[in-house]
């Protein structure tokens, strides 16, 4: 291996910016689940911040060279999957029921 | 090297995390949602877990995106209306994000003894995994699968309830 592309694998970034990049995302999962007025897109903010924190495990995962870190996003995904299976059902019911997606029409439970 | 790749896809996944907010047709929030998902996994790959970039890709960006496309194009989901939202969300909701963002960025900033990745780290293989995964950690693997059972059951039931009731009907 010559000098310069061991340099380029030396090369290092603070895990804080890989901690920071999964808070910002985060947030705007949150910011996409107050706004959005599709109820479809509004479970796509839900994975979005899903996919924000497995970011955060596999960082610590990597800081503390801890392999079950990576175990937990793996168990994170495998529920991930079982919630967007039930929760795309639990949609299409709503939809047959009231034929609508938009969320200021499916507010019976508001107070 | 993993500089230029963590600022390529960092930037990507906050676009794409962007681009989900602004449009208003899912689809294409679905769409920017999988750019999101393929970015993270090259993120993932960069720290070092291999087997998690691809379960990244072949889970989320592949299975479950599939399913939240499906589902869009099934419902035949239009445009969205833009509506101000109730006045809760307003009025505690984005200050509560604000606030959400800045408590966890000042922990993290303020964190000592964080320590830095870089490409010649080594990659936690997927041998190295599956052996604790399988031993130690293999009743909550089992329970897993049955749990995803279920869900497969319990989406199965849900989605053809509509279609009990209308042969019900007639």
């Amino acid at each position: 291996m010559n000098p310069a592309s061991s340099h380029l694998l030396q090369q290092e970034i603070p895990l804080t910016w890989y901690l920071l990049l999964s808070a910002t995302l985060f947030s705007l999962g949150v910011v996409g689940f107050l706004i959005k007025r599709n109820l479809i897109t509004v479970f796509m903010s839900i994975e979005l911040m899903l996919n924000a924190v497995n970011l955060s495990f596999v960082t610590f995962a990597h800081q503390w060279h801890m392999v079950k870190g990576q175990i937990f996003v793996f168990f994170v995904m495998m529920v991930a999957a079982a919630e967007a299976a039930v929760g795309l059902a639990i949609i299409i019911a709503v939809f047959r029921a009231r034929a609508t997606l938009a969320v200021d029409r499916i507010d019976l439970m508001k107070l | 090297m993993h500089l230029i790749l963590f600022v390529l896809f960092a930037g990507l996944c906050l676009a794409g995390a962007i681009n989900l907010l602004l449009q208003s047709h899912p689809i294409n929030s679905a769409l920017s949602l999988i750019v999101v998902m393929t970015s993270l996994a090259v993120l993932y790959l960069l720290l070092g877990a291999e087997f998690l970039a691809a379960a990244q890709v072949i889970v989320y960006a592949g299975a479950i995106m599939v399913l939240f496309t499906f589902v869009v194009m099934l419902l035949n989901a239009g445009r969205e209306e833009r509506t101000l939202g109730s006045r809760a969300a307003r009025a505690v909701g984005f200050p509560a994000v604000v606030v959400i963002l800045s408590v966890i960025a000042t922990v993290i900033l303020k964190a000592q003894g964080l320590g830095t990745a870089s490409l010649s780290d080594g990659i936690t293989s997927t041998e190295e995994l599956s052996a604790v995964l399988f031993t130690k950690l293999l009743l909550p693997f089992e329970v897993t699968s049955v749990l995803i059972l279920i869900a497969i059951l319990g989406a199965v039931a849900l989605a053809r309830h509509g279609d009990g009731e209308r042969t019900a009907g007639k």
